[in-house]
């Protein structure tokens, strides 16, 4: 079970990190130490504020992942630790060691044997090959030409590309290219792995295969990993401990089983919410083609024949735009050719249409209540499709069940 | 009313005083400036000599192993060699290697300059701010104007013309270099930094590779430019291609002119696509 919070252990820690960028940093400090908010000091003093007051602890030899939305400070943090950003104010201590006032050639053998980043472009050079990118780390610390090759070489197998040293950076794809960007950074042994979004710029599969393969590196490892993400599934997946920023301050730090359990608050609750899928269906998810539709000036008895021939007890009526204008079901079409009336006198007006982002959940009491399909229009009224009642019911049933399995895992 | 078409002032520049200033310096430190000058002329003398002893089947054969190799066509080989052949059967051989080797000195001087300055004002964005009017002024000012002061300081000959062409070519060295360096990829930089890089180290192992193909651009460019230089620094005294052209001109004989004239395309066009072909194939190599 994966559980740190009896760990006392701990690698990174940062104590009242801020990072400003603006030349009235005074004021904004006092500004912010009153509790002013992030725009609020951006509105009256220029300053912008990526971090403010950030204090966490990073535990050793686990994935600790940062998430949050785009601009809440989860780069200024990550870069904070290999000093690509320098706080304003607060330590950084790395067992122990404050990072933030080290000397410059401090700072350039601290970043060659402890820490390592991968980017998320992944920041690779072209005019090298896939060995020299990943004995780059290696050549800057000196290191003999036959011995950093062959760690590299060693660097280039773990992340499974052996037999394409040789290769340009150009000929890779997306997925090995950031193998490389990943070998780079273990070539040089560092304790620490920094990954900023290293998989946003991969494809959905190709994403999956990425995070096997970092939690399986990982693991027998042992390294300490600082994954930012902005996708939560993400930050589930791989997480050890996740912390959640926004607006430049810590909202909530835990495993992700007791992020589930309590949120912190509402934005925490809006992330794992996200995470949720049955919550995040929509109706264009389930929505099916309408297998026929009527025209309102069409004759009764064309109404009659769509039925039969597609096997329905209802029809939707649409006008000559193609706007749907309500339902007629087999009785009144019956009942308005017995007594020679057209559709327009007997169609049922008072149907339910919604567009197609609506959430599947918010589609329940109109789906119990009425006796039609749901009908799905675009932003003109057009049909776009139809939710039937059994559809809506079977998408949350399978979804809760699923949450009910994972619940049990966790137990 | 006539008034408002004249302009009211008109300040007396004395140029005869400031022309005497320039002189008397160059008369006070006639010693550098001799010694620049000895050591300029021997430069483009050596470079002569050098030229003077590659036979001409020899340097034709390099052009087509070269224009073969750089743009990956048996065609383009035989194009080049056999304009340079032409060159030579005209008779204009050795005015040819006249001027290759002043355009070549300057090259060598411009490029000597430009590309550590390029790489100074890329690290330097405030050097950068202050140094571009100049570079926009070396490039716009009209080309004779710098002939003057050459002949002031160094005397008529290819000492003077060296000097010119270095100054006129020199710019897009440095503007390039500092682009392409400037260019890099942030990322690519950080990178580099993230691993604990020199700054020495990230310039040699990261920025300055990266920005080659662009830095590339600028040396052929300085060599184009150099070579546009040719005729102009034959009116101080560089012998060559350039001279024959303003013979040719003085005494209005056209066919000279002509012929004079497309040696100095002729070159210009060899030594244009040997070195852009030659940039080319480096970068199809890395990709
Ligand atoms: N050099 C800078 N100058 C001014 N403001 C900056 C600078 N770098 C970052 N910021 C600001 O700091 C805040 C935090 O930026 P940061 O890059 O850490 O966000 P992020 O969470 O990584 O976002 P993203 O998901 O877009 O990468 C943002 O509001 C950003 O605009
Ligand atoms: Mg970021």
């Amino acid at each position: 079970m994966r559980d740190i919070s009896d760990d006392k252990d701990f690698i990174i820690e940062m104590q009242n990190v801020s990072k400003l960028y603006g030349i009235r940093r005074e004021e904004a400090f006092s500004m912010l130490r009153k509790g002013a908010d992030k725009e609020e000091v951006h509105k009256k003093t220029g300053v912008v504020t990526a971090l403010y007051d950030v204090n966490l602890k990073v535990p050793r030899g686990k994935i600790f992942v940062i998430i949050g939305l785009s601009g809440s400070g989860k780069s200024t943090i990550v870069r904070s630790f290999n000093r690509l950003n320098r706080p304003t104010r607060g330590k950084v201590l790395f067992d122990g060691v404050n990072i933030v006032d080290m000397s410059k050639k401090k700072m350039r053998e601290f970043r060659r044997e402890k820490i390592a980043m991968v980017f998320q472009s992944f920041g690779l050079m072209s005019h090298r090959n896939v060995l020299g990118n990943v004995a780059y780390g290696l050549e800057v610390k000196g290191i003999k030409k036959q011995e950093r090759e062959a760690k590299a070489l060693e660097a280039i197998e773990l992340v499974g590309l052996e037999g394409l040293d040789e290769s340009s950076i150009d000929s890779l794809s997306g997925g090995m290219r950031q193998r490389v960007g990943l070998a780079r950074a273990l070539a040089t042994d560092p304790e620490v792995l920094l990954m900023d979004e290293p998989f946003s710029a991969l494809d959905p599969l190709v994403r999956d295969d990425m995070q096997f393969e970092l939690l399986s590196i990982q693991r027998k490892l042992e390294k300490t990993v600082i994954f930012i993400t902005h996708d939560i599934d993400e930050a589930f997946k791989l997480g050890d401990t996740v912390a959640i920023v926004r607006d430049g301050r810590l909202v909530q730090v835990g495993t992700p089983e007791e992020m589930n359990a309590n949120p912190a608050d509402e934005y925490v609750e809006r992330f794992i919410e996200s995470a949720d899928k049955a919550k995040v269906m929509t109706a264009r998810n389930i929505m099916i083609k309408p297998k026929g539709m009527v025209r309102l000036k069409d004759s009764v008895d064309r109404a009659l024949r769509t039925m039969r021939r597609h096997g329905l007890s209802s029809v939707f009526v649409v006008d000559s735009k193609l706007e749907v204008k309500g339902v007629i079901s087999l009785t009144e079409a019956l009942r308005a050719k017995r007594k020679g009336l057209k559709i327009a006198d007997v169609f049922e007006r008072d149907v339910n249409i919604v567009e197609p982002d609506i959430l599947v959940k918010d589609l329940m009491p109109m789906a119990i209540d009425s006796a039609y399909p749901i009908t799905i229009v675009d932003k003109k009224g057009r049909l776009k499709g139809i939710v039937t009642k059994a559809s809506v019911l079977s998408c949350l049933m399978m979804h809760s069940n699923e949450e009910q399995e994972e619940d049990n895992t966790h137990i | 009313m006539d008034k408002i078409f004249e302009f009211p002032f008109i300040i007396n520049f004395d140029s005869e005083f400031v022309d005497g200033l320039v002189r008397g310096f160059a008369a006070n430190n006639s010693g550098f400036f001799d010694s620049v000058k000895s050591a300029l002329t021997a430069l483009v003398n050596s470079i002569n000599w050098v030229l003077g002893y590659i036979p001409w089947f020899v340097m034709i054969a390099i052009v087509f192993l070269a224009a073969w190799r750089a743009q990956k066509r048996l065609r383009s080989g035989i194009m080049y060699a056999g304009l340079m052949f032409i060159i030579g059967l005209f008779g204009l051989w050795e005015l040819m290697n006249l001027t290759l080797s002043i355009v070549l000195a300057g090259v060598f001087i411009a490029l000597l300059i430009g590309l550590p300055m390029g790489v100074l004002i890329s690290a330097f964005g405030r050097l950068n701010k202050t140094v571009r009017p100049i570079l926009d002024m070396m490039q716009t000012m009209p080309v004779f104007v710098y002939l003057i002061p050459a002949v002031i300081f160094f005397g008529m000959g290819s000492a003077s013309a060296v000097i010119a062409t270095v100054i006129y070519s020199m710019v897009p060295a440095i503007r390039l270099t500092s682009l392409g360096i400037r260019q890099v990829d942030a990322e690519v930089v950080e990178a580099g930094r993230s691993f604990g890089s020199t700054p020495a180290q990230l310039l040699f192992k990261v920025q300055i590779p990266q920005a080659l193909p662009t830095i590339m651009t600028g040396i052929n460019q300085t060599l184009m430019m150099a070579m546009s230089m040719v005729v102009t620094c034959s009116m101080i005294g560089a012998r060559g291609l350039g001279n024959e052209v303003l013979i040719a001109v003085n005494r209005i004989q056209i066919s000279r002119g002509f012929i004079a004239g497309g040696a100095v395309v002729i070159l210009a066009i060899v030594l244009d696509r040997l070195t852009q072909g030659w940039f080319d194939s480096e970068e199809s190599l890395k990709g």
